[in-house]
């Protein structure tokens, strides 16, 4: 069956996983956000392409942060952006989400960037629209999150290059990580040869050896040699009882120190989807230090998403 | 829609295509001519993606390799994009502009004049790095046909194709053009 | 009124009939077979020629809505549904709003039932008062008023000693308890089965453990108070071993398997679709394999349909949120049939499988054509195809994961009690004649 983001030419329709998506297709996103780049740093920090569309931010989920970068690459592309503060109703009355999605669509929205709390929600909506109208998942549950997972993989190439000789480590509450199962997913379909998970076995979903995983309970023995980490947030909101004791036994266990830091290869960099928990998952010193490309992940972040934004519209 | 053009000289239908490098050496020597007339170094050389880029950088060698060198895209700016999508060449087709545009006088190089919708994109792009002094457009052929009020000042060699010609530059492996004819 | 059923293929596992001869009703009974009686003369005859001349379905779970969820689904609709799919009993679960934990409302149920004229409604009691799990309900009262056994439907029973005295009460009684073996604290959350699928689509697991831990506990409590369990919808190949090893220890225990588990494993969840949100959930192929396995070799005694019919506004949720449930009593059938053809299984035992022995387990009459026994029966032609969808169901409820798939097995008659209940006319529009 074929991938409900592609359309019958296999061109990209929506974006809503990196499963699913072509090792080329991929490719063609990374270059394409190269071209982007240096619009933010020109005086006219816009181009024209979205000019005319309607980009409708629905967060069903909060997040100030993701929220923002994504209007600031449809703003560049200088699309019309509408922020939607919709909170999930799982539990309050009211209109049901697809009545939400089919009156936003009567407005005449051209691309909806959807977050919401709940797995595979962006596909019901990716499912009952009608063509013409693009969906961007910005987050499902802990399911994906593809412009995350899209711009990782455009840092660890613009600092290494050459994907196919790495080791990268992904540590942390990776159970009930989206962003780590995107990376995963982009990771293997780029051919990383070496990709690792290290956590307790409380934050670790079942099934990662066949996603390609080699697994670590022991982040000491997982970080050596590693020409990457990616260290994700802890996440508190999430956790639903007895997962782990404390974040300050997570954090000498499983906390990245400058010491761990140093038993991963010397020129190895360190990155996060932010927004971190300092002293829990990663210390200062590594956060701030010379080894960390986490700002660079944000600046690249702004290009993936203008990059998928102009691939989506572009599409008939 | 082709707007009439201001009298031309009379020209046979073209049926070979031109020897490229001979039409690459014509142009050289008018653009030679063009630059003498201004301070050494004080004209940008700016090339449209990709044949263009080609032609600016085999000009800026010859001709003036102190001068700034700079490359545009006209992918953000084409008005074919809702018809074709983006059309954009990854990290070698993309604008690099590394001098300030404010103020500069920029000779425009582009390969093959036809319709003159890419010169303008490459313009709308140029245009967001700032404010330029004068902007004067040299091509390697201009074939006629335009469908904007885009002029090139300077010409390796005008003719005029009928429709349904495309005329292409090609660059061989040691450097050398080559320009095909194809009828659709 | 006297019916013959003339030339179809008959088979009863209860009788081992299995070969083509007449059929003949009379006073709502079966009255012989092969040769009519003396004096034999038939109001009625029916062809059943190159068709399947079987006892009535014997639904272990359908749940019909009534009382409290009649938006989702009423009992005109889903008896309609049952007669179509050739179900002539239907055990349905106490789940109900108000919750059956009360004799006045068993016997509204059944009355209402009755008066319909369809198929033979056996209603399960609640266990405890309100499915609460605290206290215990009148059950020999609620015995009285109709109800086949007791359950907690898919509510928790969390605190074992309530559950172990409310076994022993039953007990006391000689009544089944039925259960669905799924430990509450191990299933909380959980939406598929935990494993690499649940993984790699980000949805909360239901492992493995949340069925066997329960089975554990079931079989201990079991041994100590005697009390007769039907365990109900096994999911894992895990919880399959422990009834294996529990019948043959010779505890005192039944179980089922809703058909549709029989065919589905979690990759088919596909794309995040709602159709396979399912308590207990689609687990993995081993699984599959191990409960189809079960149900060839009798370990598990019997498949169900598990009908739930759901609204479209509680489907068309994001999976997590989706209320579980598939329409299942017009595709009990052809699904079992298909379940037999994969497994290699012979139609008697196939058939057997809901009929004969979910009329044992429920402890009453019916799934067999015994001389003197009520005459339920359905005529089918096992090979004739169809494709499910909102226009040929008849249940209110249309969410099942075989939507636009085409089946084998066609109901062409249903009778109930002697009377032709239901008649189908495949060929054009489906013509439906009760009486």
């Amino acid at each position: 069956m074929r991938h409900p983001q592609l359309n019958e030419h296999g061109e990209l329709r929506h974006l809503l996983s990196i499963e699913g998506l072509p090792r080329d297709l991929i490719t063609h996103i990374l270059d394409t956000a190269s071209s982007f780049l240096e619009v933010s740093d020109r005086a006219v920090k816009k181009v024209p392409l979205l000019r005319g569309k309607s980009v409708f931010n629905l967060f069903f989920e909060n997040s100030t942060r993701t929220r923002t970068t994504f209007e600031i690459a449809a703003t560049r592309l200088s699309a019309d952006v509408v922020n939607l503060d919709v909170r999930s109703s799982s539990t309050s009355k009211g209109e049901s989400l697809l009545d939400t999605i089919d009156n936003l669509a009567a407005m005449n929205a051209d691309m909806f960037v959807v977050r919401h709390s709940q797995s595979g929600a962006p596909y019901m909506i990716a499912q009952h629209v009608g063509p013409g109208l693009h969906v961007i998942n910005a987050g499902d549950g802990r399911h994906a999150h593809p412009t995350q997972g899209l711009l990782d993989m455009y840092t660890i190439r613009h600092f290494k290059k050459d994907l196919t000789q790495l080791r990268v480590a992904v540590v942390g509450d990776i159970l009930h990580s989206r962003v780590a199962r995107s990376d995963i997913h982009a990771l293997t379909t780029l051919g990383v040869p070496e990709v690792r998970a290290i956590g307790p076995l409380t934050l670790l979903p079942p099934g990662l050896e066949q996603m390609g995983v080699r697994v670590f309970t022991d982040m000491k023995a997982g970080l050596k040699d590693v020409d990457v980490i990616m260290m994700l947030r802890l996440q508190n909101e999430r956790m639903r009882g007895a997962l782990l004791p404390s974040a300050q036994e997570f954090f000498k266990h499983y906390g990245l120190t400058p010491e761990k830091l140093a038993l991963a290869k010397p020129d190895a960099i360190v990155m996060h989807p932010g927004p971190m928990n300092r002293g829990v998952e990663i210390d200062s010193a590594v956060a701030d230090g010379a080894q960390s490309v986490i700002l660079s992940q944000v600046t690249f972040g702004i290009a993936i998403r203008m990059a998928v934004m102009s691939i989506l519209a572009g599409t008939r | 829609m082709t707007m009439p053009q201001s009298p031309q000289p009379a020209q046979s239908p073209v049926l070979v295509a031109p020897d490229a490098e001979a039409v690459y050496a014509n142009l050289k020597t008018i653009v030679a001519a063009r630059l003498a007339a201004c301070a050494p170094g004080s004209v940008a050389i700016v090339g449209i993606h990709t044949g263009g880029a080609w032609v600016a950088q085999r000009l800026h060698r010859d001709l003036c390799p102190d001068a700034p060198l700079g490359f545009l895209s006209s992918a953000f700016h084409r008005d074919d994009y809702s018809a074709r999508g983006l059309r954009t060449r990854g990290e070698a087709g993309k604008t690099s502009i590394d001098f300030t545009v404010d103020d500069a006088d920029i000779l425009l190089i582009d390969d093959v004049l036809f319709t003159g919708r890419t010169v303008r994109a490459a313009i709308n792009e140029l245009f967001d790095y700032g404010r330029p002094r004068s902007v004067e457009l040299a091509v390697l052929v201009d074939r006629g046909g335009r469908q904007l009020p885009v002029h090139a000042a300077l010409a390796g060699l005008r003719t005029e194709l009928i429709a349904g010609q495309s005329m292409r530059l090609k660059r061989e492996e040691d450097g050398r053009f080559e320009l095909t004819l194809e009828v659709r | 009124m006297k019916l013959t059923i003339a030339g179809g293929h008959l088979i009863d596992a209860s009788t081992g009939l299995d070969r083509v001869a007449d059929l003949h009703l009379a006073d709502g009974r079966i009255a012989a077979v092969g040769e009519a009686p003396d004096g034999f003369q038939a109001d009625r005859r029916i062809d059943a020629t190159r068709q399947i001349v079987s006892p009535g379905l014997i639904d272990l779970s359908a749940r019909l809505r009534e009382p409290g969820f009649e938006y989702k689904a009423t009992l005109e609709s889903e008896m309609q549904a049952a007669l179509a799919g050739g179900v002539t009993g239907i055990v349905c679960p106490p789940d109900t709003d108000p919750v059956l934990d009360e004799p006045g409302l068993v016997e509204m149920l059944k009355h209402r039932a009755h008066s319909l004229d369809q198929a033979h409604l056996y209603p399960l009691g609640a266990l405890t008062i309100g499915l609460k799990g605290e206290i215990l309900t009148e059950m020999a009262e609620l015995a009285e008023a109709g109800c086949v056994g007791f359950s907690q439907a898919n509510e928790a029973l969390v605190d074992t000693q309530v559950l172990s005295r409310a076994m022993q009460y039953a007990r006391s009684f000689g009544f089944t308890v039925w259960l669905q073996p799924q430990d509450a604290y191990l299933s909380r959350g959980g939406v598929a089965h935990s494993g690499p699928v649940s993984g790699r689509l980000g949805l909360s697991g239901v492992p493995v453990i949340a069925e066997t831990v329960a089975l554990h506990t079931l079989f201990e409590l079991i041994r100590s108070n005697g009390c007769r369990v039907h365990l109900c919808r096994l999911s894992s190949a895990a919880g399959v071993e422990l009834v294996r090893a529990a019948r043959r220890e010779g505890l005192p225990v039944t179980a089922d398997v809703a058909v549709h588990h029989l065919h589905l494993v979690d990759v088919d969840i596909g794309y995040f679709d709602s159709s396979y949100r399912v308590v207990p959930p689609f687990r993995a192929q081993r699984d599959r394999e191990a409960l189809a396995q079960a149900v060839a070799d009798g370990t598990i005694d019997a498949v169900c349909s598990d009908h739930t019919p759901v609204d479209d506004d509680a489907k068309l949720l994001p999976f997590g949120e989706a209320e579980p449930g598939v329409t299942g009593l017009e595709l009990l059938l052809p699904l079992t049939l298909a379940w037999a053809k994969r497994s290699g299984v012979p139609l008697a035992t196939a058939l057997a499988r809901v009929t004969t022995e979910p009329a044992r387990i429920a402890g009453c009459a019916g799934g067999t054509l015994a001389v003197g026994a009520p005459a339920d029966v359905c005529v089918f032609d096992p090979h004739a195809p169809w494709v499910v969808s909102p226009t040929t169901l008849r249940s209110q409820g249309h969410h099942t994961p075989f939507a636009h798939r085409e089946v084998l097995g066609r109901v062409s008659t249903t009778i109930v009690g002697g009377r032709v209940a239901m008649e189908i006319n495949w060929g054009q529009t489906p013509i439906k004649i009760v009486g």
